[in-house]
């Protein structure tokens, strides 16, 4: 159907110049010397859109696609979607879930807080906290996160008892079991927590790096206090280069969780193996907690989106529209050209 | 500060004695002294890489000096007289000094993610402790000062060059300086943006604020300076007024300079 609409649109192009009475056909020379003649009036003409055939067939060829995955999920009775959809609200799995959430949440803000203070250690001038900045981040990026957390919740054989007190001397202000104290929340949350801090130091770092260094000039050169000088002037422009891989970690994270199962901690993805080992449905029990994960990276993504927005303020020349908006002025637009067919 | 017109200005006496500055093997600055008077206007120009940028850098100490020193109506910039010894000041007196010395740079080095407005009033709330309000009342009285009343809300990528530059020269203009440094504030502009950066810089000399300026522009040198230094290789050459300067340098190193910048604009 484009194809027509391509040829039929050619007879107009060799008409064109006839209609602009003045201009040369192949607009190169000089104009005439132009006396008396007016420039060709095109206010009465309809323009018509460039057409994009290809675009059509690409859509086309990807919605068959898509509709026969779909089909083929819908249709296969060996997904028993009812056993999803049975498992999927039941309670178990939500504690589960609650348990994964948790655990994001806890291990994610205090990675990136820990990761925060590791950047700015590893960019001071200080070569004793750049030099401990770096060896933690090559100790937990080296070792495999699957041994921090069996280290973590072992620590009761390596170190009996915990107490704090002032090293060197026989002061103590408390001690306490290992054992009572490294529960397997604790040795989760601790063993997820560094290693994230470990990578988020780094993406901190990098975006930190990649501010202007004219703009800690200026703001030095303003008298802007140095805590102010991060807050306000670096850290936002900073935010640009962050988000996007932190909120790859903070998702990676949110399935990253499963891995204490090893722990025996029921989050989601422990509590679905549980069940399935119970009731032999292994698939849809997967798929119960598939959906969940792309649940929470789904949300995830749409506050990535807004945030990053948020932080776009000035580093693009005009903020594009958001999805929303951008409905909104679809509908608004067409409501008005409907109005005016009718 | 008060800050009427027509008095002579009493403060923003710079005077800088034997600086030296070198970055590892190379001296850069090799026993600078130059004072320039309240009020007055230096244009400082000189081949590239002459030391001009780091000399500007060292008079609000960005840049740590060697030797020598520099002082700002007699008071020491970056350290304390105590007894016999020169103490470094610690970085919350250093950027208490920095008020007192507005700099303006070549690339601008707006706040690409704060508004005009928002990049002039940010200094005056949080380094001399004004209030919000005040700091935007004023901020926009300097934006209509520099002609840019109606782009208070627009970010700096909004902007054209020029525009960036005189909010610059706001921002700079916004804590009251005793000082402005301007290294060369219209070289990363297009020839026909130079000149409304270089009107406002001229209202400015005309104010009662100490102004030293690097720059290439060496029509605007002549019009609006007291003092012309010229400097090579870390050492300033020669200095006088514009007329001695331009028209009758006395050493050879200023003469070929000069031949070489001005001959062009009396090529015309
Ligand atoms: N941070 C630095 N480290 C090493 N060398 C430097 C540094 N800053 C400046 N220099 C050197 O010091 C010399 C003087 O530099 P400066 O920027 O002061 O020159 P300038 O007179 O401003 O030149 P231009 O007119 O090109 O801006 C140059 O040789 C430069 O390479
Ligand atoms: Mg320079």
């Amino acid at each position: 159907m484009s194809s027509a609409a391509t040829k039929a649109a050619q007879p107009t192009t060799p008409a064109q110049p006839a209609a602009g009475a003045g201009l040369p056909p192949d607009g190169g020379g000089l104009p005439p010397e132009g006396t008396g003649r007016a420039a060709a009036d095109y206010s009465s003409y309809r323009v018509v859109a460039a057409k994009h055939p290809w675009r059509w067939v690409g859509t086309a060829a990807v919605a068959l696609g898509v509709l026969a995955v779909a089909w083929s999920l819908a249709t296969n009775p060996r997904w028993e979607w009812d056993v999803v959809a049975q498992w999927f609200t039941a309670q178990s799995v939500v504690n589960g879930l609650v348990e994964t959430l948790k655990l994001t949440a806890i291990s994610g803000i205090l990675g990136f807080v820990l990761g925060f203070i590791l950047a700015l250690m590893r960019l001071s001038a200080s070569p004793l906290l750049v030099s401990v900045s770096w060896t933690f981040s090559w100790i937990f990026r080296s070792t495999p996160l699957l041994v921090q957390l069996l280290l973590w919740y072992n620590l009761g054989y390596l170190y009996e008892k915990i107490s704090l007190g002032i090293p060197f001397t026989d002061v103590r202000f408390f001690e306490v079991q290992t054992t009572t104290l490294i529960s397997q929340f604790a040795a989760a949350v601790l063993g997820l927590t560094l290693n994230q801090a470990a990578y988020s130091a780094e993406i901190i770092r990098g975006g930190i790096l990649s501010v202007d260094q004219g703009q800690l000039e200026a703001a030095a050169a303003l008298g802007i206090p140095a805590w102010r000088r991060s807050t306000r002037i670096v850290l936002p422009q900073a935010m640009r280069a962050i988000l996007p891989t932190a909120f790859n970690e903070i998702i990676g994270l949110v399935k990253g969780t499963s891995i204490v199962y090893v722990l025996a901690y029921s989050e989601l993805f422990y509590t679905v193996q549980v069940i399935y080992n119970r009731t032999q449905q292994v698939l849809p029990l997967l798929l119960v907690a598939t959906l969940w994960y792309v649940v929470i990276t789904s949300v995830l993504s749409v506050f990535q989106y807004y945030i990053e927005r948020h932080y776009s303020k000035g580093a693009v020349r005009n903020l594009p529209l958001t999805p929303l908006q951008k409905a909104r002025k679809f509908f608004a637009t067409h409501a008005v050209t409907n109005r005016k067919s009718l | 500060m008060t800050a009427t017109l027509s008095a002579p200005a009493t403060r923003g006496l710079v005077q800088i004695t034997g600086v030296r500055k070198s970055f590892g093997p190379t001296e850069v600055l090799k026993g600078v002294s130059l004072t320039v008077e309240p009020g007055g206007v230096a244009v400082i120009v000189g081949p590239s890489g002459s030391g001009k940028s780091t000399l500007l850098r060292t008079i609000n100490h960005l840049e740590k000096v060697d030797g020598g020193h520099i002082s700002i109506d007699g008071k020491l910039v970056g350290y304390e007289v105590r007894g016999q010894k020169l103490h470094e000041l610690r970085e919350k007196d250093i950027l208490k000094q920095r008020t007192e010395i507005g700099m303006v740079f070549q690339n601008f080095n707006l706040f690409p993610h704060l508004t005009a407005l928002e990049n002039v009033a940010e200094a005056p709330v949080v380094a001399q402790g004004r209030s919000k309000e005040e700091a935007r009342r004023r901020g926009l009285e300097l934006l209509d000062r520099v002609g840019l009343k109606d782009r208070a809300d627009a970010y700096p990528r909004q902007l054209s060059g020029g525009q960036q530059q005189r909010v610059a020269i706001a921002r700079a203009l916004a804590l009251d300086p005793k000082i402005l440094l301007f290294d060369e504030p219209t070289s990363a502009l297009d020839p026909e943006l130079v000149n409304e950066v270089l009107d406002v810089i001229r209202e400015l000399a005309k104010s009662g604020t100490t102004l030293i300026i690097v720059t290439h522009e060496m029509g605007f040198a002549r019009d609006v300076a007291d003092t012309v230094v010229f400097m090579d290789q870390g050492q300033i050459v020669e200095q006088g007024t514009p007329q001695q300067i331009f028209t009758n340098p006395q050493e050879p190193r200023t003469r070929s300079f000069f031949s070489k910048v001005l001959e062009p604009a009396f090529n015309i």
